[in-house]
């Protein structure tokens, strides 16, 4: 293994940690130098992740690759596991690319109380725990690296957050805590309960997937998964869970309203698709009806909620609740293609709505409110800005050719014919729901852009000075528009890289022996440990 | 065979149109809209090719040689020709694979493409050249050319497809440049709001769209194993007697495409976005609400018929979904038309009508004559509606009021008046224009296939159709002239962002200045072109010629063979329909020429003779005037829109607000209330122990390290006393 | 050996340290009075490595010491910094952790 494979992942979780320390160094006055450092930082990170986008062998995405596996906590056997498969590499990609972004688009939009340097360190620390997040491979780990996340962001809201900073930022902490805590729980179930053969207890994600929940009587499963279910829901955030998102999102700063939906609420869907699912299969299939019930419940309600706002920016974080809907929908089908859905869904949000919640932060950096009733005619007064609006609500609705429909449509696609033996008729129900879903999200989308970008602006900012978008902006926009044509045009970018990881480590256990499923069986690499499993499993 | 094999390219170079107007139009000597002509007049050229590609490979399957293809052949019973087979040009690449199934993209090129990529790039070429002038001096020039050239990619795209997902693709995006181009003028919120309303009534459509399309892949999974969005397996899949798919699922797939037909080509109930529509460019009207975009339903529905036809069982000749929903939009639309004074929603409801036969043609098991009448209606009715593009261009002020800015232009205007007339009596159904011999198939064919309610309903609707567009010609080009008073008093709402201030093209216009006159050639230029196809289209299916059902008819074994009967000309039918379209037009002339004698009828036969037939008969002509057409311009027509305006279209107003109301009541009880109450209740109970608990905290370090000295006393005491 | 000798020596000190932490108010008395403890602690220490004779006792002694020094150190600059800010020395008045 040569130096590059070893050292890659590790790299790429670390280099802002030590970007992070080095920033600590310099006086905060010299602000300058504080911010190249931070550019320079996230763009080495940057490089690091497209190195091993390079080098990733896409011929076999479902075997786990650049994988370092060190003894790290022997007591408890955890180990410094990382590497990275077709399911990690687009969020991995995904997260140091968009850090890049709202560090070039942070520029000279500090929000008050000003100071670069403490912002960029959290906001570096943040970068450390989700890049982190997407390579662990070990439960402990991932579990720091998740907790990690929530203290720069607690911080980012409560300091430079909006006037209702403090309540939002001690909701969204508590909030999350208190999933994290269920969460943890159900990780030291699995390490007391399973028993992965030739093994013992672990941590280890992969050794745990493939034992599959071997030697779990079914009621401990529910119940493990009940708090894996809570800890990733809270953060997805699914209905009932929803509730500390908007406030999150509406007083956030911008760049940590960007990453908070770009990057934070994927950790929670990613979680299922990476520990839930293959960890506890059969726990799942009981689980998934209740969590597309939940998913299409949150579709329609998300979109409800969106039409009663008159604040842009909370508009947008309830549609994310829709949205992320769709992406729960298509991992309660149990399928590849519906998994495969999810991933790309969490991929074009993250995009698009992070791009919507750039624009709701130029948009107040220009009016000074986010009050629906209070603006209209952007396009006249920034014709750019607002057909970049524009574009963006028609990507966040689903328009085909553009990401978001392929986050959308697969999903529910796969409803149609859901994985698992699950009910069919059930799902085809929730098929239909979801499509209604898709009508209330052009309305409320086409309701918002009509308020904010046609007809002529309101006498009180009739003769304001607006700047259209300067040239950090562009910087830092224009990669994210280009990825949504991109991918909206050709989105085997993504597919090809998830599918056959979805099929071997996600999917599947949940192949319908009954019905045809929708894809042809995969032939995954063979694995010797699942072989000794079924023997196993047998023979108790 | 360039022209079938690479059609690809006739979508493709719109696209790049697009891109390239949309980056560097802004810098062009003439904003970007030179790029835009020629990419769509290249397009034009690439369809010309392969129509002609087309018909000779046809030929050359039948044998005959290639001239043969134009020449010899005429005048050969046209109705032999169906066993031999002539295969579609398919070619696909992989777009993308998920779940281990490769999705792919291609084309399809076959009859029914290469007739819509010839309406499409011809009208959308009329309409890019009709804009330079209409257009000219408008503040978004530039981008109107580039949504233009998307929308001409998207259609084209929808019609090239060779599966149904490319097809929902080319679909979503049509629907978003036509939501573009209705609020081209968006600075006033009529038109946003119309915009708003097309897109998501249709969007409302495409509900069953979404599911149907995702239906057409598991058909094809469990006919053949490996799930598939292609056309071809899909028609297969269908009519394969021996196939595993069950009739139910065939059934939801075809009635959830039929709400997507529904929504797009403005079926009744959701017909009443089009009306509104009317509220963008007037070119844009001619183009996407009325030639192309519109009937991209009625092409779904020709493209996936054997879905139709076996879902809703079209041959056994029972009352279907299909032509029921049709018959109803051809009566309904067109009693609409009559209470109108907007010349354009006249057409608009116009269009909804004859879309309604489209439809109802599909029901009645009549395809080719649907996919005619497609064609010959683009044409004549993009002619009308670029007409009254021109007279309120030239003639009215940029007004659409046929009541208060029209009247009396024949005289100011005589090449769009003639026009204009050759459109209306195209669309009448008068012998021998276009209309006649489509019209006339639809009938014939209902006739045969045992619909005869539908026959009924199609012989009345032409009686309307020819009244109402023989009022709408009177009003806008008979009589005194009524406009010129006080130009802009009654501004229309799209036209009055025309900017009359700013660019010289539009001063010239005003009505202070100039009087009516008529339009400049790049506006009658197209007008003509269009009148030429409304007059000579409809030879193409002359009786035992049949040009068109032999050349484009699907002559290949995917579903269609079976199903397709071509049916003989009835002359007695024929005699039959051109009688009561012209006696539409007769008593709609005589309404109106019972103040004005001096009018239609001293020019035209039929008008004459139907006049004639009113003197004579005194009773009826009171009749006429005072209970069917007073009954229809009165009470029926004005109930239907009322119930039109207050029932259909409040239902989806109180749907709206109602889905408002909703969100904000869930928002504020349940949300709001119910669960952030719950999660805060919990955050409170936390917070008040706390606050128990902080009294503890005195905060002084002195206490706490006598409260530590004391637990290490009391903790060794009890060490001492337990040992 | 005289080890109990010691160990009340080094309790008597640890007790007066530890009173005066609980009794005086002056935070520089306080820190003295810690050092009185960390002396009786020094005390035990080398006291029971003699009894054992064992060198462990007063290499801990050492530490303790080196420890006792930079904590005086960093003590005396915290009380500095208090009396900057506060113009007091008073113990009581320093409650900012009062909850």
């Amino acid at each position: 293994m040569n130096w590059f494979d070893s050292w890659a992942l590790t790299l790429v979780v670390f280099i802002p940690a030590i970007g992070a320390v080095i920033l600590m160094l310099i006086p905060r006055e010299q602000e300058d130098a504080i911010k190249e450092v931070t550019l320079f930082t996230t763009l080495a990170t940057l490089g690091f992740t497209i190195g091993t986008l390079i080098k990733f062998d896409y011929g076999r995405t479902s075997t786990l690759q650049f994988s370092v596996d060190k003894n790290w906590i022997d007591v408890i056997n955890s180990h410094y596991h990382v590497a990275v498969d077709g399911i990690s590499l687009p969020m991995l990609a995904l997260s140091s690319f968009i850090t890049v972004l709202c560090v070039i688009y942070s520029w000279n939009h500090f929000p008050e109380p000003h100071n670069p340097k403490a912002f960029l360190i959290l906001l570096l620390i943040l970068e450390v725990g989700m890049n982190g997040t997407f390579v662990a491979q070990d439960l402990i780990l991932f579990f720091i690296f998740f907790e990690i996340v929530l203290l720069p962001m607690f911080f980012m809201i409560g300091v430079w957050g909006g006037p209702n900073r403090e309540y939002a930022s001690i909701k969204f902490f508590l909030f999350t805590l208190f999933g994290s805590a269920l969460m943890l729980l159900s990780f030291l179930a699995l390490y007391f309960k399973v028993d992965v053969p030739g093994v013992g207890h672990t941590f280890d994600m992969v050794l745990l997937s493939k034992a599959a929940g071997a030697g779990l009587v079914h009621s401990t499963q529910l119940l493990i998964f009940g708090g894996l279910f809570i800890g990733f829901a809270i953060k997805v955030p699914m209905f009932p869970f929803h509730t500390w998102l908007p406030d999150a999102h509406t007083e956030a700063p911008t760049v940590g309203s960007v990453l908070l939906a770009a990057i934070l609420l994927k950790l929670g869907t990613y979680g299922f698709i990476r520990i839930a699912l293959p960890i506890l299969p059969e726990a799942a299939k009981s689980w998934a009806p209740w969590i597309g019930l939940l998913s299409v419940i949150g579709i329609i309600y998300g979109a409800l909620g969106c039409l009663a706002q008159t604040d842009m920016k909370r508009l947008i974080a309830f549609s994310s609740v829709a949205h992320m809907g769709f992406v729960m929908l298509g991992i309660s089908t149990l399928t590849t293609f519906g998994i495969n859905a999810a991933i790309f869904g969490m991929v074009a949000h993250g995009l698009i709505t992070g791009m919507l919640f750039f624009i709701a932060g130029s948009v107040q950096h220009n009016y000074g409110t986010r009050e629906l009733s209070r603006l209209g005619g952007l396009l006249k007064q920034a014709p750019k800005m607002g057909w970049i609006l524009g574009f963006c609500a028609m990507a966040s609705l689903g328009l085909p050719g553009l990401a978001g429909f392929w986050g959308e449509f697969p999903a529910v696609l796969s409803t149609f014919n859901p994985g698992g033996d699950l009910s069919q008729p059930l799902f085809r129900t929730y098929m239909v729901i979801a499509a209604i879903g898709t009508v209330l999200a052009a309305g409320y989308l086409l309701w918002m852009l009509q308020k904010v970008a046609f007809g002529t602006p309101k006498p009180e900012f009739a003769d304001a000075h607006i700047h259209d978008v300067t040239t950090y902006e562009w910087t830092a926009w224009v990669p994210i528009l280009l990825l949504i044509v991109a991918l909206g045009i050709f989105p085997n970018i993504i597919f090809r890289v998830t599918d056959d990881a979805v099929a071997c480590q996600t999917a599947a256990p949940f192949v319908s022996k009954t019905t045809v499923p929708i894809s042809p069986s995969v032939k995954c690499p063979a694995s010797p440990l699942a072989a000794q499993t079924t023997a196993k499993v047998s023979g108790r | 065979m360039f022209f079938l094999d690479q059609a690809w390219l006739v979508p493709l170079i719109p696209a790049i149109s697009f891109v390239v107007i949309l980056l560097f139009g802004k810098r062009m000597p003439r904003q970007g809209s030179e790029v835009g002509v020629v990419a769509v007049g290249a397009s034009f050229l690439l369809s010309c090719g392969a129509v002609v590609r087309w018909i000779l490979r046809v030929h050359d399957a039948e044998g005959g040689s290639a001239l043969g293809a134009f020449g010899r052949s005429i005048g050969r019973i046209g109705a032999d020709h169906a066993e031999v087979p002539v295969l579609p040009v398919l070619h696909h690449v992989t777009w993308f694979q998920n779940g281990g199934v490769r999705l792919t993209a291609g084309i399809q090129i076959d009859g029914l493409a290469v007739v819509m990529m010839f309406v499409v790039t011809l009208i959308s070429l009329l309409v890019h050249v009709y804009s330079l002038e209409y257009m000219r001096g408008d503040r978004r020039f530039t981008y109107f050319y580039a949504a233009l050239s998307l929308f001409t990619a998207s259609m084209l795209l929808l019609v090239v497809a060779d599966n149904t997902l490319q097809l929902l693709v080319g679909w979503e995006l049509v629907g978003v440049c036509s939501f573009m181009l209705i609020g081209h003028w968006w600075e006033e919120k009529p038109n946003s709001d119309a915009a708003l309303k097309a897109f998501l009534t249709t969007r409302t459509g495409d509900i069953g769209l979404l599911t149907g399309v995702i239906m057409t892949f598991f058909i094809v999974q469990r006919a053949t194993g490996v799930g598939s969005f292609n056309i071809v397996a899909l028609n297969q899949a269908v009519s394969d007697p021996s196939s595993k798919v069950g009739h139910t699922l065939i059934l939801w797939c075809a009635a959830a495409l039929m709400l997507a037909i529904v929504g797009k080509s403005g079926q009744f109930p959701l017909h009443t976005w089009l009306p509104d529509a009317m509220a963008g460019p007037t070119p844009v009207s001619a183009l996407i609400h009325a030639a192309t975009m519109v009937v991209a339903g009625v092409y779904l529905g020709a493209r996936v018929y054997p879905v139709f036809f076996h879902g809703f069982s079209i041959g056994d000749g029972g009352v279907n979904p299909m032509a029921a929903i049709g018959g109803i939009t051809v009566i309904v639309g067109a009693l609409l038309a009559f209470v109108q004074d907007d010349i354009k929603k006249v057409l608009a409801y116009s269009t909804i009508s004859q879309l309604g036969y489209m439809v109802m043609a599909l029901g009645v098991g009549a395809w080719t004559a649907a996919v005619f009448h497609l064609f010959t209606h683009a044409f004549f009715k993009a002619d009308l509606f670029l007409g009254a593009g021109s007279v309120s261009h030239s003639g009215s002020h940029h007004s659409f009021d046929m009541k208060t800015d029209m009247g009396g232009l024949k005289k100011y205007m005589p090449q769009t008046y003639k026009t204009f007339v050759i459109g209306t009596l195209a669309l009448a159904g008068i012998f021998p224009l276009a209309g006649f011999w489509s019209k006339d198939e639809i009938l014939v064919n209902a006739g045969h296939n045992n619909y005869k309610l539908f026959l009924v309903i199609g012989l009345v609707g032409a009686f309307m159709t020819a009244a109402y567009m023989t009022r709408c010609v009177y009003l806008t080009f008979h009589g005194e002239y009524r406009g010129g008073h006080e130009p802009h008093a009654i501004p229309h709402v799209d036209e009055a962002e025309h900017d009359p201030i700013d660019t010289p093209a539009s001063v010239e216009h005003d009505a202070e200045v100039h009087p009516p006159h008529e339009s400049n050639r790049l506006l009658t230029g197209p007008l003509w072109v269009l009148s030429f196809f409304a007059v000579f289209a409809g030879f193409l299916n002359f009786p035992h010629f049949s040009r068109f059902e032999k050349w484009f008819q699907p002559r290949y074994p995917a579903g269609f063979a079976e199903i397709l009967h071509p049916v003989a000309f009835n002359p007695i039918l024929a005699t039959v329909s051109v009688l009561i379209a012209g006696a539409g037009i007769g008593i709609a002339s005589a309404y109106y020429l019972g103040k004005l004698p001096q009018g239609l009828s001293e020019r035209n036969a039929i008008a004459r003779a139907g006049k004639r037939f009113l003197v004579n008969k005194y009773y009826l002509d009171y009749v006429y005037e005072n209970v069917i057409v007073a009954g229809i311009k009165g009470p029926i027509s004005t109930g239907v829109y009322w119930f039109n305006q207050n029932v259909i279209d409040n239902v989806l107003n109180y749907t709206g607000r109602g889905a408002q109301a909703l969100g904000r009541a869930t928002y504020e009880y349940v949300d709001q209330k119910g669960v952030d109450g719950l999660v805060n209740g919990i955050a409170t109970l936390t917070g008040e122990s706390g606050g128990e608990v902080r009294k503890i905290q005195t905060g002084r370090l002195q206490f706490y390290a006598l409260v530590l000295v004391a637990a290490v006393v009391i903790f060794a005491g009890v060490l001492w006393i337990s040992t | 050996m005289l080890l109990n000798e010691f160990l009340i020596l080094a309790a008597f000190l640890f007790c007066t340290g530890v009173y005066g932490v609980l009794a005086r108010k002056h935070a520089v008395l306080v820190l003295m009075s810690i050092e009185l403890m960390l002396a009786g602690v020094n005390i035990n220490l080398v006291a029971f490595g003699a009894f054992h004779n064992s060198d462990i006792g007063q290499v801990f002694a050492l530490f303790v010491l080196t420890i006792a020094a930079a904590e005086v150190g960093i003590g005396l600059a915290i009380v500095l910094l208090i009396y900057r800010n506060l113009h007091s020395a008073d113990l009581d008045d320093v409650d900012s952790l009062k909850g």
